[in-house]
């Protein structure tokens, strides 16, 4: 589980802390990356500006991902994740305010792998990330690394 | 219109000639019969007169007995070419003289006898006696041919026949020139007609040509035109307001439609902007408030915890109050569906969940009558969710409650309802009941928002029907509802 870095995208200083406090309550010691705005996150996902020299082994294995994000929208983000190549797969989690269908709809027809609802209640929040945590980092699988030989 | 199959021309000029050719033929027929009747007694009577004069001049000739005086003075018949024979005979009826001389004697009877006057094979016979004074001198025979008789009634008949020929053939040009006096006011009031109804051009008028009823009939026609002409102007008149109210009719709703899109948008962007940016704030407030608990709570004292809590549940309360202002903005928007929807089934799945999420409670659940209409699924979904919500909610103060879901038919339109033996509530205060924000208990008894049934009155009028309550305090509330009143 420590290998595995948490790629956070979230402008709101306070989300980013309760995000924090709320995954250190439970025991995830993932390294947990936090990007402010779209354009950062797309640089370090894709190794670019600021984020070019990272280490190969610094990607992400999750990316919690808000719409609403300065300079490129968190559903953009996603767009542009689900174009490349190298990031087709990778699991991401659309974490946000909005409950409006407009964007829950947009946000899976981009391929999001789940929608979570930030609960304005505190105890439901630690709740959700909780179980968010466990779910894609300890009993999700994963795809592998590399595309295997015998894959359709 | 298509064209008549005889002309009114040709009618008119049938019947005159028709009419003009009969009298002529009859005038013609009797003048011909009368003619031919009254000429044998004209010539009969001429003979006679020519008889008497040739025995008035003979008696010297007979006195004298001079037969070639005789034979001279009967000579004289030459001039007359229709006399074929005559003869003098002597007192003892002995034949004296003829005429011609060498007459055959077939011709001529060897003794004077017989009728004074008769017709004989084609021929008249006239005898004479021949008297000086009273004495009797002798007779005269006279022998006519009636072929010239023939002749001139033939003669006559052929004038008569052209008289009959050329009057037909005046009266025909003057039919002609007649009918066209009167056909021409019906051909052109026919034309007139016929132009009407082909062009639907009612500024046409009919020609009046003549005084007579054919002059009438073209001013009434004139005049019915005239009326049409202007009620079809009135017509165009009011047909061309009307497109300009229906073009100003239709411009107003594209407006106001317009404004309503634009209205939409406004509220959608705000809503959007309440969702996120509101929410936000009260995580912050919470999650920091139970952060300040957790780090610093031996430092807060009781006192002070409980202050935060307050924080907390403030907040909270806020977080609910926004969901509920964003799904009644959002009910205004959603486009509705109709389906038949079993609300017995609906309200079963409802209580199903508020009796997990609280199994220690003894609530009664009881269905009563069909429960079966048409509307929005999800709709209808959030208007039971809500009223058994609230039949949960203000039950929760008794060891035991009943809850019914129903309906009761009404004059054939079906009232549904949902009961409870709860709290209930004062009637004089249920005008406020579905106004949104208004509560008719407090938040320390029964906590909510205020605004679930102003949602479900918001969705009752979708979907065309009424809602409204009974109650008394502590006898439970009865709220109801119809759907479809205003469409069937």
């Amino acid at each position: 589980m420590t290998n595995k870095v948490i790629l956070l995208a979230e402008d709101n200083a306070n989300d980013e802390e309760l995000t924090l406090r709320a995954l250190r309550k439970h025991k995830v010691s993932n390294e947990v990356v936090v990007v402010r705005d779209g354009q950062e996150a797309l640089d370090y996902l894709f190794r670019a500006g600021p984020h070019a020299a990272r280490g190969a082994t610094q990607t992400p294995q999750l990316v919690l991902l808000d719409i609403n994000l300065p300079k490129i929208n968190g559903l953009e983000v996603l767009k542009r994740i689900r174009a490349d190549q190298r990031t087709r797969t990778l699991p991401v989690v659309i974490l946000t305010s909005s409950a409006e269908e407009r964007d829950r709809f947009t946000a899976y027809d981009n391929f999001a792998n789940s929608y979570i609802r930030k609960p304005v209640d505190f105890d439901q929040f630690t709740e959700a990330v909780r179980e968010l945590g466990l779910y894609w980092l300890v009993l999700n699988e994963p795809p592998p690394a590399t595309r295997p030989k015998t894959a359709i | 219109m298509k064209a008549p199959r005889t002309t009114i021309q040709r009618k008119l000029v049938l019947a005159i000639m028709l009419t003009s050719t009969t009298a002529l033929v009859l005038t013609g027929a009797v003048l011909v019969a009368r003619e031919a009747s009254s000429l044998p007694q004209l010539v009969e009577r001429e003979l006679t007169t020519r008889a008497g004069i040739l025995a008035a001049n003979s008696t010297a000739a007979l006195a004298f007995q001079n037969p070639d005086d005789a034979v001279q003075i009967l000579a004289a018949l030459r001039t007359d070419p229709s006399v074929v024979a005559a003869a003098l005979y002597d007192e003892n009826g002995e034949l004296f003289a003829t005429y011609p001389k060498d007459v055959a004697p077939s011709i001529v009877p060897k003794k004077f006898g017989g009728a004074a006057h008769r017709i004989e094979s084609a021929h008249m016979v006239v005898r004479q006696p021949v008297l000086e004074g009273t004495r009797l001198l002798g007779s005269l025979y006279l022998k006519s041919d009636l072929r010239e008789l023939d002749e001139r009634v033939r003669t006559h008949a052929l004038v008569v026949l052209c008289a009959v020929l050329g009057s037909a053939g005046v009266a025909f040009a003057l039919s002609t020139w007649l009918q066209r006096k009167i056909a021409r006011p019906v051909r052109l009031l026919a034309e007139a007609a016929q132009a009407v109804s082909e062009r639907k051009d009612y500024s046409i008028r009919a020609q009046a040509v003549s005084d007579d009823e054919l002059g009438i009939l073209a001013e009434s026609f004139n005049e019915m035109l005239a009326e049409i002409e202007k009620r079809d102007i009135a017509l165009r008149g009011s047909e061309g307001r009307l497109r300009q109210l229906n073009t100003e009719l239709e411009q107003r709703v594209a407006a106001r439609t317009s404004e309503l899109e634009s209205t939409n948008r406004e509220l959608e962007a705000f809503s959007y902007s309440v969702s996120h940016d509101l929410r936000a704030p009260l995580r912050s407030i919470d999650g920091f408030s139970k952060a300040l608990l957790e780090d610093c709570g031996d430092g807060l004292g009781e006192v002070g915890a409980r202050h935060l809590e307050r924080v907390r549940q403030s907040a909270r309360q806020m977080g609910l109050l926004i969901d509920d202002l964003l799904n009644l903005a959002r009910l205004s928007r959603t486009e509705m569906r109709r389906e038949r929807v079993d609300l017995a089934a609906v309200g079963e799945e409802v209580m199903a969940s508020l009796t997990q999420a609280q199994p220690e409670r003894r609530v009664e659940f009881v269905v009563t009558g069909d429960a079966t209409t048409d509307g929005d699924p999800s709709l209808l979904r959030v208007v039971l969710d809500n009223l058994l919500r609230n039949a949960w909610k203000f039950t929760s103060k008794h060891p035991t409650a009943r809850i019914e879901l129903g309906q009761s038919g009404n004059n054939g339109r079906k009232v549904f309802f949902v009961g409870d033996d709860g709290a209930g509530f004062d009637m004089a205060h249920a005008s406020l009941l579905f106004a949104p924000f208004q509560r008719l208990h407090r938040q320390s008894d029964f906590e909510g928002t205020g605004l679930g049934l102003a949602m479900v009155q918001r969705i009752i009028q979708r979907h065309g029907g009424r809602l409204w309550a009974e109650s008394a305090v502590e006898s439970g509330a009865k709220f109801y509802f119809t759907l479809w009143e205003a469409r069937p």
